[in-house]
């Protein structure tokens, strides 16, 4: 992370407004998301987590940019796709904040507005899964795999044959997708949720802004480098 | 005592013999396990990732149809099992999020009111029928067997449920009652790398690696497990491991009811352990001597 990369707190692009505006929307669903505001900065959650290492943005600087007013680097980071989701920061973060969660939130928010790192696919695998979903109520591993590596990287799954192999020798490849009866309705619940709104808990939206420290910014303020 | 069972896909596929052995062990206990009628994918994390709503909304259908029961819904995936337990909670925590996924589950004519307890066979084996119980019940002794324990993180995290989260005992207090030995295991909570195998291998393949060397380095005859994707992880890719990082592990990996289904007297085929990748047959001669 170069530190001139920071943008000072007090001067938020459009953009950064606007990515602003829809991550906040993002942590509504997550209860007790405002102890964001809370962060000590102690590290305890880089130190807990297993994947730091292979981060470009460890999981203390990336609440610290978020509170710079810097969430467009968080975004183009790898480090939200290198989170196994594990919890452990979540679980021993002294001010309770719920980093895990507000790493997905930060993911939805990468795919709603289609920033990825270059040669990330993450997306891809979370996309497949969700396509074959829609299918078939139920996830067919196998499909997965081949969906998400012809997306992504089709050679890949010739290195994959030879454990293939091995799993299909002790049966353990489901080679006819498991469909569940309801479907029609199955898909009429996910029709309707799309198009569902998240809750849109305004208080807590204002004290965010607010505590955070950004409601004092002027609207049109553009950065320097952007005039 | 009847429960409601929610198998989830892994368990319908690769990890079939997980699946068989929770029913078997179950039922050598006098505990019923109803499967849950036309349920669907949980949605895993990866939905949630992509669309949090529908995510939360199709994972809330299963609760919703298991409501209509009044019984407890047992998950032994962990992954399944943590996301209907985020989905209660969620919902119970949030009001208004709630009504928006009733309205969604209402295009379906079901409605959930937050009556369901998620639980996991571990939590169920070990706090409704009880140490004195499985040990009455056990045929074998496990001789010494030495266990390391491997909880991963999502039985224990990211909320305290049923043990605790940096240290989580409730398999080690199992298997040391039926005559295991619970090795030193500091990884016991650690991740394994989950979905980052097919992301980022190289990632997941060094998190994998820290845990069969943490068990080899003291000795255990196998890592104990509850959750397939771990499972997957670490017995699928040691072969990977091994070419990586030039070493020679040939660490057998179960599931936990498939050691107390040995001890309880079923044999490998019924338990599914001959569908192991590794060396099943001097395995159980290991444990029934």
């Amino acid at each position: 992370m170069k530190i001139e990369n920071i943008k000072v707190p007090g001067k938020l692009s459009k953009k950064e407004e606007d990515l602003r505006e829809s991550f906040l929307r993002q942590l509504e669903v997550v209860p007790n998301s405002e102890k964001i505001k809370t962060c000590i900065q102690c590290g305890t959650c880089t130190g807990s987590c297993p994947v730091s290492y292979a981060m470009d943005i460890s999981p203390r600087e990336l609440i610290a940019l978020f509170r710079a007013g810097d969430l467009e680097t968080i975004l183009n980071s790898k480090t939200i796709w290198v989170c196994a989701s594990c919890y452990a920061c979540q679980t021993r973060c002294p001010a309770l904040i719920k980093i895990t969660d507000i790493i997905y939130a930060l993911k939805r928010l990468a795919m709603e507005k289609e920033i990825y790192p270059p040669n990330f696919p993450v997306h891809s695998l979370s996309e497949s899964f969700v396509k074959i979903m829609n299918q078939f109520g139920r996830l067919h591993e196998a499909r997965l795999l081949v969906y998400y590596f012809l997306k992504t990287n089709p050679a890949k799954l010739f290195s994959f044959m030879p454990l293939g192999l091995r799993m299909a020798k002790k049966k353990r490849i489901g080679y006819t997708a498991s469909k569940i009866k309801d479907l029609e309705n199955f898909k009429k619940i996910i029709k309707k949720a799309e198009l569902s709104d998240m809750p849109r808990e305004v208080i807590e939206k204002a004290y965010l802004e607010k505590t955070v420290g950004y409601s004092a910014v002027e609207k049109d303020t553009v950065l320097e480098s952007k005039k | 005592m009847d429960y409601t069972y929610y198998p989830g896909c892994s368990l319908e596929s690769a990890h079939s013999s997980y699946s068989d052995s929770v029913k078997k062990v179950f039922n050598h206990l006098d505990c019923n396990l109803i499967e849950l009628e036309d349920w669907n994918c949980c949605g895993a994390t990866a939905y949630m990732s992509v669309k949090e709503t529908v995510g939360f909304a199709i994972s809330a259908r299963n609760l919703a149809l298991a409501e209509k029961h009044k019984r407890d819904l047992v998950a032994p995936c962990s992954s399944c099992y943590t996301i209907l337990a985020k989905t209660n909670r969620y919902l119970k925590e949030l009001p208004e999020f709630h009504q928006t996924i009733n309205e969604c589950l209402k295009e379906a004519n079901l409605t959930y009111n937050l009556s369901v307890n998620i639980r996991h066979p571990l939590d169920v084996l070990m706090n409704d029928i009880g140490i004195e119980k499985i040990k009455q019940k056990a045929k074998h002794n496990l001789n010494g067997l030495k266990i390391a324990n491997y909880y991963g993180c999502q039985i224990v995290r990211p909320e305290r449920g049923f043990d605790d989260r940096e240290e989580p005992m409730l398999m080690d207090d199992l298997f040391e009652a039926l005559g295991g030995v619970n090795i030193y295991f500091p990884f016991k909570v650690k991740c394994c790398g989950g979905m980052l195998m097919t992301t980022y291998e190289d990632v997941a393949i060094k998190l994998s690696k820290e845990i069969i060397a943490s068990a080899v380095e003291n000795r255990a005859d196998c890592i104990v497990t509850t959750c397939p994707l771990c499972q997957m992880n670490l017995e699928a890719y040691q072969d990977v491991i091994n070419k990586e990082y030039k070493t020679n592990y040939n660490m057998p990996i179960l599931f936990f009811t498939q050691i107390m289904g040995l001890a309880f007297g079923f044999n490998n085929k019924e338990l599914g352990i001959d569908k192991l990748l590794i060396d099943s047959e001097k395995f159980s001669d290991l444990v029934i001597k």
